[in-house]
């Protein structure tokens, strides 16, 4: 049973790996799992040398890097006022970013997408890096909260004693000693955004912004009918994810279960 | 120490960065999709307000009504598949050579963004070249269907990838639960001559109830907003036989360019997601002494 679910899971990769070599001649008359005499390697050069691939990938990861190292530093800094510091409305705040967690992103899509216009906004990559920012927080913060708890107050006592600031203490302190946990927070956002479609698709119009989600779906509509090229493109946009699984799977399997069993 | 710790300036300086970004671009627009729930407006141009007359129109509409019944159906299919994801994390927890690998195995699909799965779906439900009816085809089955075409049918089409990508999550959920029972606990229950169906039903199960809740919360309210793979592959047709309330709000907003009527659409998946979560929470709060950590 547990092979059979994991061979389920992986099928559909493979067969799409398969007809990302083959043209549509063979697509259509050899067995769905055959692979071609001589791959076809050309459609993925095609592919990436025709259309914009290669900016929408860059896009894809310059968008993600910002908007994680901003989500991960501002939920680092929150969650230490939250956890370390006295003050009377915290527990409210913490409530706030906490009810985050379940306010589904169409509820404020409209007037985002007003506001954006508004400012100027729209068609600028701003727009998205900030949304993304805002609505990571929460899960951001709750990964980081249980870590936080968990060091013990003699460190900064010792650190205040020793004439250290409170910014000295978190930076040079705390923020070196939380790495893990920012590490399995910062997994958590690039999976999000690298993967995250309805902001893009209604913030950015211009192929100059575009991520690599929004990218592809446009792109494939050009090849409606060439498969090899489809699957060429398809296959560039989950290589990447999947090279990063390959060598960061522990980290990204404790960041997924960290950021949801803690709820 | 303390005076140190309280200083209000530093605390302010910690918090309102993350507080002001969460405020401004997620409080504050939901307020503001209510609000503009009560408005005649086409995005762009000046608004009207017309009081409550895009609710009372969202009450009447058959087609709205329909993409809730959609988004409840998806909601049902997914915890229901929590037993099997259950079931497949109680074996794989069991002492099984190669969990390890297989569970990473499982979560795959997951970490691929919803276009490239709605892409890839797409060519498997292909009438005549995709794989699903190629193999039908080879089992001598002569009518093979037109998955996404067919209005009885699409809807169901759509679930299985949506319930395919998340598989390997809640499985991974479950399985890192189930590793956190004490062993002691299984032991002492085997000693005692527990089989080890008792063992999953009246210890095992009862001991993760909690982390069960959460996925149950996770499920209904992923399925009540869910949009990215649907979008993709239907865009809630053929004729709204698979929009679901996302899709719906989306279409009434950005394609209809009605995003008065969008915005109480929206207003009301940010209503229907609070209460269940509130409900679902409220229902099982008995659970919460058993949830063991």
């Amino acid at each position: 049973m547990l092979v059979f679910v994991a061979v389920v899971q992986v099928l559909p990769l493979v067969w799409l790996f398969f007809f990302s070599l083959k043209n549509n001649q063979e697509v259509f008359h050899l067995p769905p799992f055959a692979l071609p005499e001589d791959p076809k390697w050309e459609n993925y050069v095609k592919v990436w040398t025709e259309g914009n691939i290669g900016v929408y990938f860059f896009n894809s990861v310059w968008i993600t890097v910002v908007s994680v190292v901003l989500t991960v530093f501002l939920a680092s800094l929150a969650t230490f006022a939250i956890t370390r510091m006295k003050w009377k409305l915290k527990k409210p705040v913490l409530g706030l970013f906490m009810v985050g967690l379940m306010i589904p992103v169409h509820s404020a899509l409209i007037p985002l997408f007003s506001l954006f216009l508004k400012i100027n906004l729209i068609n600028h990559p701003l727009s998205i890096i900030l949304t993304y920012t805002a609505f990571n927080l929460p899960l951001t913060i709750m990964i980081l909260l249980g870590f936080y708890y968990t060091i013990p107050r003699e460190l900064e006592e010792a650190a205040i004693m020793d004439g250290c600031s409170v910014h000295g203490l978190f930076f040079r302190i705390i923020l070196p000693i939380t790495t893990p946990a920012m590490a399995t927070a910062a997994i958590v956002n690039m999976i999000f955004n690298w993967n995250e479609f309805v902001f893009v698709n209604t913030f950015i119009s211009s192929d100059e912004y575009k991520t690599l989600t929004v990218g592809i779906q446009n792109f494939v509509g050009q090849y409606t009918t060439d498969w090899g090229a489809i699957g060429a493109t398809l296959v560039i946009s989950i290589l990447p994810i999947l090279i990063a699984y390959l060598i960061l799977s522990d980290r990204i399997v404790e960041g997924i279960t960290a950021g949801s069993v803690k709820g | 120490m303390e005076k140190v710790m309280s200083n209000k300036k530093i605390i302010a300086i910690y918090v309102l960065p993350a507080l002001t970004l969460i405020l401004a671009l997620v409080y504050i627009p939901i307020v503001m999709t209510g609000y503009y729930g009560l408005m005649k407006w086409n995005g762009i141009g000046s608004m009207e307000f017309i009081g409550l007359t895009n609710y009372a129109k969202l009450i009447k509409d058959p087609m709205f009504w329909t993409s809730v019944r959609h988004s409840f159906l998806l909601a049902l299919f997914s915890v229901l598949s929590l037993i099997g994801y259950l079931l497949v994390a109680l074996v794989l927890a069991g002492q099984i050579k190669g969990a390890n690998l297989l569970r990473k195995i499982y979560l795959i699909p997951m970490l691929l963004s919803s276009v490239a799965i709605a892409q890839l779906w797409l060519k498997i439900y292909h009438p005549t070249n995709g794989v699903l009816n190629r193999f039908l085809a080879s089992l001598g089955i002569d009518n093979t269907p037109e998955w996404l075409a067919n209005p009885s049918l699409v809807l169901y089409a759509i679930f299985i990838p949506i319930l395919w990508q998340y598989a390997g999550f809640y499985i991974l959920i479950y399985y890192a639960a189930l590793k956190n029972i004490p062993s002691s606990l299984i032991e002492a229950a085997r000693i005692d001559g527990a089989n080890p169906l008792q063992i999953a039903l009246k210890i095992k199960i009862p001991l993760i109830a909690g982390v069960i809740k959460v996925t149950v919360i996770l499920a209904v309210i992923g399925s009540l907003k869910y949009f990215d793979l649907i979008y993709v592959m239907t865009g809630g047709g053929p004729n709204g036989a698979s929009e679901v309330v996302a899709s719906y709000m989306y279409n009434q907003a950005f394609n209809r360019l009605d995003f008065g009527y969008g915005s109480a659409i929206g207003f009301f998946l940010l209503l229907m997601c609070l209460v269940l979560t509130w409900l679902i929470r409220k229902l099982s709060a008995s659970d919460e002494e058993t949830q063991y950590s």
